[in-house]
């Protein structure tokens, strides 16, 4: 790495990062942006080291952006989200149960135990638990942490919880409606097993961070060229379409209130950005 | 509202109802808007799901009533950009095939669209000139046709006895045609993957040979034990002059040593026994190979003719080809006395020297037989007759 060059972080939440992050620094180097990458474990560290300065750009899960902004508000630093996929925006998340429960309405769920994804999962965990707890309903939670640092990327926590729904080990389930169309796709899910209790408003996922300390011309050049990805150029169509997207968006903050208001519920983070949760160790 | 609008009833995302949306939509500009209706109770949160994957928008539809859509889908631009620059891959009418294919047509179809990009598989046998003829579609048809099952088309029953002499003449023979039939397997197979798929028919008729041969192997197997428990000799010789042919990587002249000169050579030999022979299985086996292996040579014959009407500097190759197999096996015995004894005593059918001397006979006739028609094949890919004979003369003792 050179000093001019705008270094990225991603957290290899699966091989195919590997290919998506090493497809998109050739064509961006090809397109004249000085760039490389280097692969994270866990959205903590990656975070940790944006707001050190390490990398200058992460790509952030929505609650790494949440505690990227605490640690770098508290650092005296700023980070912005810059982009995020045309997939990032208006995600809900539900809480299904068998449809042959008596439960009836989510008032019904008070006292029962819900599956949910990983304990730092927004979509599979966080979110649909703090909507539940704004209805005023009380419940057990059942976690299934699978791949904890991975900030719910695997989808595998949800997933069990959707077999244990199926087992009766569980009275409902949370996941997200991406993952609940996925789930009956696949088969896991047998069409018309579920019924819908509650959803959640629409929030939004996963963003580009930049801190304050990247060069801004590297920034604006990187934010220039991702906007330019066509989903017509079959040079970068395979990590695209391995990323989930056609395009990259303007980034925007609004859609992370529901988890910003859910870190707080539950006290995930502390207002400086510090892990606050107690069995939370990636 | 523009009106557009779909009814997906009672089925789901889940089930299939991504069709209707994908249909419905695809005619639509961008921005357009189609309502949808529905009544699956999963409909709501799969919708929203669906149209972000697909880079569709999806707006709230207004409560007017019950029976009114679920929502609007506002048209992205999706994932039309898929098919930007998409281009055929070659022409699909019937053995039209290009020059040049390039290596991004990779395994596709000839004549598919091709999504723009993807890997570059490397066919280094890319060249129509080099591995293409005419007459491949109809001769892989012909193949295709052919084929036997060696379980049925064979008689294995059919009671004969044999003095065990001659009976152990016939093991040495089929020990033997074994042996060649390996190598006849193995040399088409190691091109097939290096064939760029475009010349698809070729593949296709390689394959069948290599299908051929594998049958060829197990009939000749089973009537060297039909009778017995133990096969006849390998000589170094056969297998150092069999060997020679699996080491020429060049397709042409791979295909001149094995099908033009060896098979063509084999016919020969597979037609002495279906004359020869003293039992009804092995005329009939030495038969039903004879077939296939006439259309081996055919094809051999077909495309090196064609090659050496549009490269005239091949025959030069060929002729180096022929040299050089002879020198490498200057040092070698030849053909396997042991098959040459017994295919002399299998053709007499018993001691007697009056049948010994006509069996000797009828085995000079099939070297002449062999060097006839190879030198007939070499002049049918252009060598002037004194060359062919003198070409003929430097193949391999061994027959293959």
């Amino acid at each position: 790495m050179t000093t001019e060059s705008l270094l990225l972080g991603a957290v290899a939440y699966d091989p195919k990062v590997v290919t998506i992050w090493t497809g998109f620094r050739d064509w961006l180097r090809e397109h004249g942006l000085p760039f490389d990458y280097v692969l994270y474990s866990n959205y903590e560290r990656q975070v940790e080291d944006l707001v050190a300065g390490r990398i200058q750009v992460a790509w952030n899960s929505p609650l790494a952006w949440v505690r990227a902004r605490r640690l770098a508000a508290a650092a005296g630093r700023t980070v912005r989200a810059v982009l995020m996929r045309d997939t990032d925006r208006d995600l809900t998340s539900v809480v299904v149960v068998r449809a042959d429960s008596g439960i009836g309405q989510v008032s019904g769920l008070d006292g029962r135990v819900v599956g949910t994804g990983a304990v730092d999962s927004p979509q599979g965990t966080l979110i649909p638990l703090a909507q539940l707890a704004g209805l005023g309903v009380k419940v057990n939670v059942r976690r299934f942490d699978v791949g904890v640092g991975l900030h719910g990327d695997h989808i595998g926590g949800e997933r069990d919880a959707v077999r244990a729904l199926l087992a009766g080990e569980v009275d409902a389930a949370a996941m997200l409606d991406g993952s609940h169309l996925t789930f009956t796709r696949e088969g896991l899910l047998p069409s018309g097993s579920t019924r819908v209790l509650a959803q959640t408003e629409p929030y939004d996922h996963c963003n580009m961070s930049a801190v304050d300390l990247a060069p801004s011309a590297l920034v604006d050049r990187f934010e220039a060229l991702l906007r330019g990805m066509s989903y017509d150029d079959a040079a970068v169509r395979p990590p695209l379409d391995l990323e989930g997207l056609t395009r990259w968006v303007s980034g925007r903050t609004d859609g992370y209130r529901a988890l910003e208001a859910a870190v707080e519920l539950f006290g995930f983070y502390g207002p400086a950005g510090e892990p606050a949760m107690p069995d939370y160790s990636p | 509202m523009t009106g557009h609008r779909v009814d997906l009833a009672g089925l789901g995302l889940d089930r299939g109802g991504h069709l209707l949306l994908r249909r419905a939509l695809a005619p639509l500009p961008r921005g357009a808007r189609l309502s949808v209706y529905g009544y699956d109770p999963a409909l709501r949160v799969h919708l929203p799901a669906w149209c972000r994957t697909e880079g569709h928008r999806l707006e709230p539809a207004e409560p007017t009533s019950a029976r009114g859509p679920v929502a609007i889908v506002v048209r992205g631009e999706g994932r039309d950009g898929q098919w930007a620059g998409a281009s055929r891959a070659g022409s699909s009418r019937r053995g039209e095939v290009e020059k040049a294919p390039p290596a991004r047509w990779g395994l596709a179809a000839r004549g598919a669209r091709l999504e723009e990009g993807g890997p570059e598989p490397y066919f280094d046998l890319d060249d129509r000139d080099l591995v293409w003829s005419k007459v491949a579609p109809r001769l892989y048809a012909h193949a295709a046709a052919r084929q036997w099952d060696p379980g049925t088309a064979v008689d294995w029953d059919e009671p004969f006895e044999l003095p065990p002499d001659v009976e152990a003449a016939v093991v040495q023979v089929m020990t033997y045609l074994v042996e060649n039939e390996q190598a006849a397997l193995v040399v088409p197979a190691r091109f097939l993957g290096r064939i760029h798929p475009h010349f698809r028919e070729v593949v296709q008729l390689l394959a069948v040979q290599v299908a051929d041969e594998a049958r060829h192997l197990e009939v000749f197997t089973r009537r060297a034990l039909l009778r017995g428990e133990t096969l006849g000799s390998s000589s170094v010789g056969g297998r150092a002059s069999l060997f020679t042919v699996l080491e020429e990587s060049d397709f042409a002249l791979s295909s001149f040593l094995l099908s033009v000169l060896g098979e063509g050579s084999f016919v020969n030999l597979l037609d002495f026994l279906v004359t020869h022979a003293p039992d009804p299985v092995t005329r009939r086996i030495a038969w039903l190979a004879m077939q296939d292996e006439r259309r081996h040579v055919l094809f051999g014959v077909s495309h090196l003719a064609e090659q050496s009407a549009v490269d005239p500097r091949l025959r030069d190759r060929l002729r180096a080809a022929i040299e050089r197999r002879s020198d490498a096996l200057r040092d070698t015995a030849g053909l396997n006395a042991d098959v040459f004894d017994a295919l002399l005593l299998l053709s007499a059918g018993s001691w007697r020297p009056e049948a010994i001397e006509a069996g000797y006979a009828h085995v000079q006739r099939l070297r002449h037989a062999m060097d006839e028609g190879r030198r007939r094949r070499l002049e049918r890919l252009g060598f002037p007759a004194d060359e062919a004979a003198e070409l003929s003369a430097l193949h391999t003792q061994n027959f293959m």
